[in-house]
């Protein structure tokens, strides 16, 4: 029987993966847009799980919202990420250092 | 009773309906050649808007089935954000225009980013804040990388959007633990369930949206994107970014605390203080060692985000007000700063290397006095307007008993007051070298001398906003 805890337990594996992903990633920028879609979408599984255990349409509501938003960001990020080639000539998380931090 | 629904949000569908209106008009127009007009609306709007909610609005009501609150808490925030919005896009118009930035889609962006920003600050449900903190977040990630040839400014975009997409994760990721173990999303539901005692998911909720709004409010030990952001972004937005969303996202952190989860305050007092803590002295001794004044500016914001915390650490009706008389000093005294700020050029081209400002006295000794009046101010040195502010949230905390909470903030104060005194002191006693010019239009010098004289005539009552901050903190703190 597949309970409440293990919706979660997988939602929260996939968050700690797409943070991971975020900080010990030195390659590649796209890899992390990847990983910011991965939080956003462990948190929507979180939703649906809670929504449909609780019986209350509220966390699908939400789910809905989190998933235009993170289509929003999504063009965004990709869009601040062409414009960054441009000027870079490369997507290298190591290349962003032109500022020390 | 959708009358009354749509009456709540005025305001905000007026903008928004403004923003989108401003849009259509700048792409069939004459595009960038609407610059300034638009520009100019958009800050016309933000003031008719504030004096409309300052004015007008009463009592508190909350609409759409509660995911709206206007209450005096709001308004408060709302109108400090609509003016400081206001006053940095007709300061920094000038500056956009001579760097060939002066693009119509920036005050578009402003203006959205301020509707997402009355969305927070009104937030009656885990719902709207999300959805408003990303309207606001969207629109500012966009303006981070708003100089597109720039590989500084494209990088700073980069790194905001990054560290910002993050900071909504882990907000997101609480906000469905909270819904989950509390079964609802309404803020007042939330507090119904913490009544019957608090179950650790709830907790967990609460550490991770805490932590996603103190990435907002670039609060210590999420304060890393602060100085390169700053720093990178076109100094106007650099200017916005001190501003107006530091004072939604610390409102919108003062809404949740309070409005959700109000009967467990120890559970988030500590986390707050120990923030509080962190980001003053973070602010205060990193800040000595930076040569740009964008980045030193980017520290002192993180040490100013740490006294309003404090207030809020207190939990108490008074640390409230504090926090929001804090916030709204500290905006009049930035935008001050950032005039200045921005008319600093050589050549032609915009410095902000520090070392720059020697010897500036003898050139300019009316701005350089200014300057001063605004850098006392901000180390907090009596009888400047900063000093108040200080005084209020170490006042609460001590109330509260955190007295130990206020030793903190007065030693990290004193630490701070250095690299503000820095400043003061290549100004006046720097070794002449080759110098910077300050070419200000009218409305960055009248910024720059009406903040500065307000510093020291706002000693007095400090022009009355005691009093509605007060009634603002009552409305929020039953």
């Amino acid at each position: 029987m597949v309970g409440l805890e293990h919706y979660l337990t997988v939602a929260a594996a996939l968050f700690v993966i797409g943070i991971f992903g975020i900080f010990l990633n030195r390659k590649n920028v796209i890899v992390i847009l990847m990983s910011i879609e991965l939080m956003l979408l462990s948190v929507n599984i979180n939703l649906v799980a809670f929504s449909s255990f609780l019986g209350d349409l509220v966390g699908q509501v939400f789910t809905m919202f989190v998933l235009t938003v993170a289509a929003a960001e999504a063009a965004i990020g990709l869009a601040i990420l062409v414009s960054f080639f441009r000027t870079r000539g490369t997507i290298d998380v190591e290349d962003a250092n032109v500022m020390k931090g | 009773m959708t009358v009354t629904d749509f009456h709540t949000v005025l305001p905000e569908v007026l903008l928004a309906v403004y923003a989108m209106a401003a849009l259509l008009f700048g792409v069939y127009t004459g595009k960038d050649k609407t610059t300034g007009l638009i520009t100019w609306a958009t800050a016309g709007v933000f003031v008719v808007l504030a004096l409309l909610i300052g004015v007008n609005g009463e009592g508190a009501q909350s609409a759409f089935g509660g995911l709206f609150i206007d209450d005096a808490f709001a308004r408060f925030a709302k109108v400090t954000v609509l003016l400081a919005g206001a006053a940095v896009l007709v300061m920094s118009y000038d500056y956009m225009n001579r760097r060939g930035l002066a693009r119509f889609e920036y005050p578009v962006l402003i203006a959205l980013a301020t509707v997402g920003m009355m969305m927070m600050v009104s937030a009656g449900d885990l719902m709207a804040l999300y959805v408003g903190l990303e309207l606001q977040s969207l629109a500012l990630y966009v303006v981070a990388a708003f100089r597109r040839d720039s590989a500084k400014s494209t990088e700073a975009g980069l790194k905001y959007f990054v560290l910002g997409s993050m900071s909504s994760g882990l907000l997101l990721y609480g906000a469905s633990l909270t819904y989950g173990y509390a079964g609802t999303t309404l803020f007042s539901g939330i507090i119904t369930t913490l009544e019957h005692g608090a179950p650790v998911g709830l907790l967990f909720g609460l550490v991770f949206m805490l932590s996603g709004l103190a990435f907002k409010v670039s609060a210590a030990p999420f304060h890393m994107w602060t100085p390169d952001v700053y720093e990178g972004s076109p100094t106007p937005v650099t200017a916005f970014f001190a501003t107006a969303p530091k004072v939604a996202a610390m409102a919108l952190l003062a809404r949740l605390a309070h409005d959700a989860f109000g009967t467990i305050p120890g559970d988030w007092q500590q986390v707050i203080a120990v923030m509080a803590v962190l980001s003053m002295f973070v602010g205060a001794i990193a800040a000595i060692g930076q040569k740009d004044i964008k980045r030193l500016m980017a520290y002192s914001s993180i040490a100013h985000m740490g006294y309003a915390l404090l207030g809020l650490a207190a939990g108490t009706a008074l640390g409230v007000q504090a926090m929001l008389v804090y916030m709204a000093i500290y905006v009049t005294m930035n935008i001050g700063t950032f005039a200045f700020i921005l008319s600093l050029e050589r050549d032609g081209q915009p410095v902000s290397d520090i070392s720059a400002l020697n010897m500036f006295s003898k050139r300019e000794p009316l701005k350089a006095l200014a300057v001063l009046i605004l850098m006392f101010s901000l180390a907090g040195v009596p009888p400047m307007v900063g000093f108040f502010g200080k005084f209020y949230v170490l006042k609460a905390a001590l109330d509260a008993g955190l007295t130990w909470l206020a030793i903190a903030g007065a030693v990290a104060s004193v630490i701070g007051a250095f690299y503000y005194l820095r400043i003061v002191y290549f100004m006046y006693f720097g070794t002449e070298t080759e110098g910077v010019e300050s070419r200000m239009g009218t409305v960055q010098w009248l910024a720059l001398i009406v903040v500065a004289a307000m510093m020291l005539v706002g000693a007095v009552n400090l022009f009355g906003i005691d009093p509605p901050a007060a009634v603002a903190a009552q409305s929020l703190v039953q």
